[in-house]
């Protein structure tokens, strides 16, 4: 160890290096810091974030004055603070933007994410493929951590292996049969908030109960002209919680194994307030503050578990107030986590529901949890991580693969390690991302549409996002602009044909070759005819009606309110969390779909255990060895 | 005093609430509370104790006090966050000062103050303010004096220090005696755990640890050992002290019936020519480190280390050490 030369050109290789960081979370302000004190002279930062108050406790290059303001712009000014003589170059944009594309990738030495979500991370992965660029990924979540290396040829690349799958729920789960707090907060969420506040046009799993009553679909949700608000929001009190379980209850078959729910009516629960005043509201909201359903109700505490009774007032309340203050934002809100009275109306409703059905209460500090997907995070954690990521980066800067590792932190030492390191793998032969494998689609081709292969596979499944299609020589759609109009209609007529009749017709051993021109990412879809119809294929496993092999990575989806599908926007540290697990929460502008939700969920595979291969020598190594798919994989040498 | 005095049932105030949000979720409420009422002092700043404050500070402890009356030179600057490069702003200002100002600004209800002295002085009363205390860049002789006046008090002191030898760190954790809750399987369990003094983990004989333990822990053992008898103050040995340095770890292996190979000659090179250097990832992990060991000792939950954590970038390692006391 020729330390001092080593240092030297290790310092020359900082100095020398142009490097990348995508986000500038709860991550991305430490490893700006870390790289700026450790020498590096030219950083580019990527966030599409603007700065939240709840960021504050750890995302330590912001103040509560910088509320509201690009994350990416204030980091760049508080660490030019203490290292004035640096460049930082901040993009307040989205990383999957068409400025940032492989000829902008090339510029940089290595990258360096500090993500919090899946879309985004593959996004990058691809670009850094294509790029031949190297690149660090980290994730925390909580107290644990991990930080890996991907390098095209050399190590397996960020998609090379199964990530953890976010659970999905069946649609009825949530409509009819729910036995878990989360199902109550999706249906309060997605259901019913979406429903009385959101876009009245769109779709709603909310309405198949009135329908089957055979009132006119809307008009329960809908407001008359003369009524009164309390009398409104009593009215919607008793149709969801009591008239819609009470029709539920008359279909026996769904209840023969499970518990019967309550309906729940307003008399029941607050009968001493049967002639209630006429809105508390007015006097104790004053017009300076946010309105609050807790603050009108006199309720101070977060974390306080409300009753039955308390919980039907805050859902009136709730309901009342957005009517009375912020009654042009209804037909357009969308569930924000950062909305107190959203927050107030989803923790009451999901309260309400779960009491019908026997599921514990919960806080609002903890359904804000569920309904927001906020993953915990700690600035310790993350100023962990961000020193790894750097001693990894300088290590990519030098070249030296053999010392590359990727380190886990831990909670608690396993095998007396708190930071544990684990040789990298090599690449997955068969991954479909960085290798040529190509995939198997399992799909009824003479009733599926190409549309639903486009949005459920290859832009769902396969993180495209502007994906062409071709059969053979014909190519049957493209994406994207500039495209001649003859040519985008052709594509538009293509997208509504099931695939036996396509112009080049898909059948049993049809082989699909898919594109995405920004990504660089080209792969081949073999097709194999089954006649199930959707009904058969499992709902929980496969909701689509279709089976994919050869792929690992699902990526969440989300359908915009016109009902076209669009890829979470989330770039760079898109939400407050900075987490290998993805959030959700719905950005503007969009909706989820109810059978694509997924459950927040502690996924870091550091939590795995890990075992040390043993031997003589103390610079021995980890390997993760409890799951047989990593045990079969070979290190590298 | 921000936060302190009041009863445990005191509720945390709606702006407490929304700032801390997301680590109540890790750590809990009850927790948040308990560290609005914890009052740390740390003495000697440089890169790992900047790490540290900021740590702290964010985590929303009620007060931190900063010891370190040196004034700031260039060198300081190096793996430091908290010094503007600006002489005209640390000119003439002590370390502690300019930090202090600094961190200020990072959580407005936290109390950052500067405590001016000598750290080898402290002793008595004074001790008593805090509940946290944290010594870096002094000898081992002052460590060892603040760690035995510490555990002379009737009030609980939690005793930590940390030191960064460029891509190599040490901290060692002395909470006496600690109770808190572990959680195993699900099932929370009450938990004590005892600890030896900085003076007996030091001392205990080699030949009686497992032949695993980590390496750093004898070569930081040589060195401090080193730096003592040359009346040194810590990291001030260089590479010239190298011939010196090894004839004593000879010393001390005979001793102690060590194998020398215990206590590499690169290791320890790589540990003079560090000097003070600092290298700034390594001094953002045991900053890290040592902050969720403070929350940890702070709130009474999670396994706090016992008693020394070692991080070496070279294998990437953050492996933690039980050092017993010597037994009689």
């Amino acid at each position: 160890m020729a330390s001092s030369a080593a240092a030297a050109s290790s310092e020359e290789a900082v100095k020398a290096a142009k490097v990348l960081m995508v986000g500038a979370g709860g991550i991305g302000c430490e490893l700006l810091k870390t790289l700026a004190l450790s020498g590096f002279r030219d950083i580019h930062i990527i966030d599409l974030d603007t700065i939240e108050v709840s960021n504050l406790n750890r995302q330590f290059l912001f103040r509560q004055s910088h509320v509201g303001q690009s994350k990416a712009h204030v980091a760049r000014d508080a660490v030019l603070k203490f290292r004035p003589n640096i460049n930082i170059t901040s993009y307040h944009a989205n990383v999957k933007d068409a400025q940032f594309n492989v000829e902008f990738f090339k510029q940089f030495n290595v990258v360096l994410n500090g993500l919090d979500n899946l879309d985004a991370r593959r996004h990058v992965n691809r670009l850094c493929l294509a790029a031949e660029v190297p690149l660090v990924e980290s994730g925390t979540t909580g107290f644990l951590g991990q930080v890996t290396v991907h390098v095209k040829g050399k190590t397996e690349c960020y998609e090379c292996q199964p990530k953890p799958v976010p659970k999905s729920y069946p649609v009825c789960t949530i409509t009819s049969t729910p036995s878990k707090f989360v199902h109550c907060i999706v249906w309060a969420k997605d259901l019913l908030f979406a429903k009385m506040f959101g876009d009245k046009n769109q779709d709603n799993d909310l309405n198949v109960r009135s329908n089957e009553s055979g009132m006119s679909k809307s008009d329960v949700f809908e407001r008359n002209a003369d009524e009164d608000l309390d009398q409104y929001a009593r009215r919607i009190y008793d149709h969801v919680f009591g008239y819609n379980i009470e029709v539920a209850l008359e279909n026996e078959e769904t209840w023969k194994n499970r518990r019967r729910p309550n309906p729940i009516y307003i008399c029941d629960t607050l009968p001493e307030e049967a002639i209630w005043q006429n809105g508390s509201s007015r006097d104790c909201n004053n017009e300076q503050e946010e309105p609050s359903a807790m603050v009108s109700l006199g309720l101070r505490n977060p974390q306080e578990i409300w009753n039955l009774a308390d919980n039907s007032r805050v859902f009136l309340e709730a309901l009342k107030l957005f009517f009375e203050k912020r009654e042009k934002e209804i037909g357009n809100l969308i569930f924000d986590k950062d909305d107190q009275l959203a927050v107030e109306f989803v923790t009451a409703a999901a309260n309400i529901r779960a009491s019908s059905f026997g599921i514990p209460l919960h806080s609002l500090f903890e359904a804000k949890g569920v309904a927001g997907n906020i993953v915990h995070a700690v600035a310790t954690t993350n100023a962990i991580i961000a020193g790894l990521i750097v001693i990894e980066a300088i290590k990519v800067l030098q070249g030296d693969y053999k010392k590359y590792r990727m380190t886990y932190c831990l909670e608690h030492p396993s095998r007396k390690m708190l930071l544990m390191p684990v040789e990298p793998f090599e690449p997955n032969k068969s991954c479909y991302v960085c290798s040529e494998t190509p995939l198997l689609l399992e799909v009824n081709t003479k009733t599926t549409k190409l549309r639903e292969v486009i949005d459920k596979i290859i832009k769902s499944k396969l993180g495209m996002n502007l994906p062409l299609v071709m059969i053979g020589s014909t190519l049957v759609f493209e994406d994207g602009d500039g495209l001649e109009e003859d040519e985008a209609a052709n594509y538009a007529l293509n997208l509504e044909k099931v695939l036996a009749e396509l112009p080049a017709p898909v059948i049993n051993g049809t082989k699909l070759t898919v594109e995405d021109f920004q990504q660089e990412l080209s792969c081949s879809i073999n097709i194999k005819h089954s006649d199930h119809y959707r009904d058969e294929f499992d709902e929980e496993k496969e909701p689509d009606g279709m089976v994919l092999s050869g792929w690992s990575a699902p990526v969440e989806k989300q359908v915009t309110s016109n009902g076209g599908n669009q890829s979470v926007a989330s770039s760079s540290g898109a939400d407050d969390t900075d987490d290998i697990v993805e959030d959700i929460s719905a950005k503007p502008g969009m909706k989820r779909k109810l059978d694509e939700i997924l459950e927040s969920k502690e996924n870091c595979d550091a939590s795995s255990s890990a075992q040390v291969v043993e031997d003589d020598d103390d610079d021995d190594i980890v390997m993760l060895d409890e799951d047989p798919k990593l045990a079969k994989k070979k290190r590298l040498q | 005093m921000g936060g302190g005095g009041g009863g445990a049932e005191e509720e945390l105030t709606a702006q407490e609430t929304a700032l801390y949000d997301r680590q109540i979720r890790v750590w809990g409420v009850d927790a948040q509370k308990r560290l609005s009422k914890a009052h740390v002092l740390v003495c000697g700043m440089n890169g790992t104790t900047t790490e540290f404050c900021k740590n702290i500070v964010l985590a929303g402890v009620g007060s931190l006090s900063l010891m370190d009356d040196h004034l700031v030179t260039e060198d300081d600057l190096n793996a430091n966050f908290l010094i503007p490069h600006d002489e005209s702003i640390y000119g003439g200002r002590s370390r502690a000062e300019v930090c202090c100002e600094s961190l200020k600004d990072f959580n407005p209800m936290v109390r950052v103050a500067v405590e001016k002295g000598d750290p080898s002085l402290i002793d008595g009363e004074f001790l008593d303010k805090f509940d946290i205390i944290v010594v870096s860049c002094t000898s081992i002789k002052t460590k060892l004096l603040i760690n035995g006046n510490c555990r002379k008090r009737s009030k609980h002191i939690a005793f930590y220090t940390v030191e960064c030898k460029d891509s190599c760190g040490e901290i060692f954790v002395d909470l006496q005696k600690h109770s808190y809750v572990q959680k195993v399987g699900g099932e929370p369990k009450p938990k004590d755990l005892t600890y030896p003094s900085l003076q007996e983990a030091i001392s205990v004989p080699w030949k009686n640890l497992p032949r695993k333990t980590t390496k750093l822990y004898f070569a930081m053992r040589v060195l401090e050992n080193y730096e003592s008898s040359e009346g040194h103050g810590a990291c001030e040995a260089s590479l010239s002290d190298l011939p010196a340095v090894l004839a004593l770890r000879k010393d001390m292996c005979d001793k102690m019936s060590l194998s020398e190979s215990q206590v590499p000659t690169a290791l320890l090179e790589q540990l003079l020519a560090a000097g003070k250097k600092q290298h700034p990832p390594v001094c953002a992990i045991l900053g890290g480190i040592l902050g969720q060991e403070v929350i940890k000792s702070i709130s009474g939950k999670g396994d706090p280390i016992k008693n020394f954590f070692y991080y070496n970038a070279a294998d990437g390692k953050g492996i933690t050490e039980d050092i017993p006391p010597p037994s009689d």
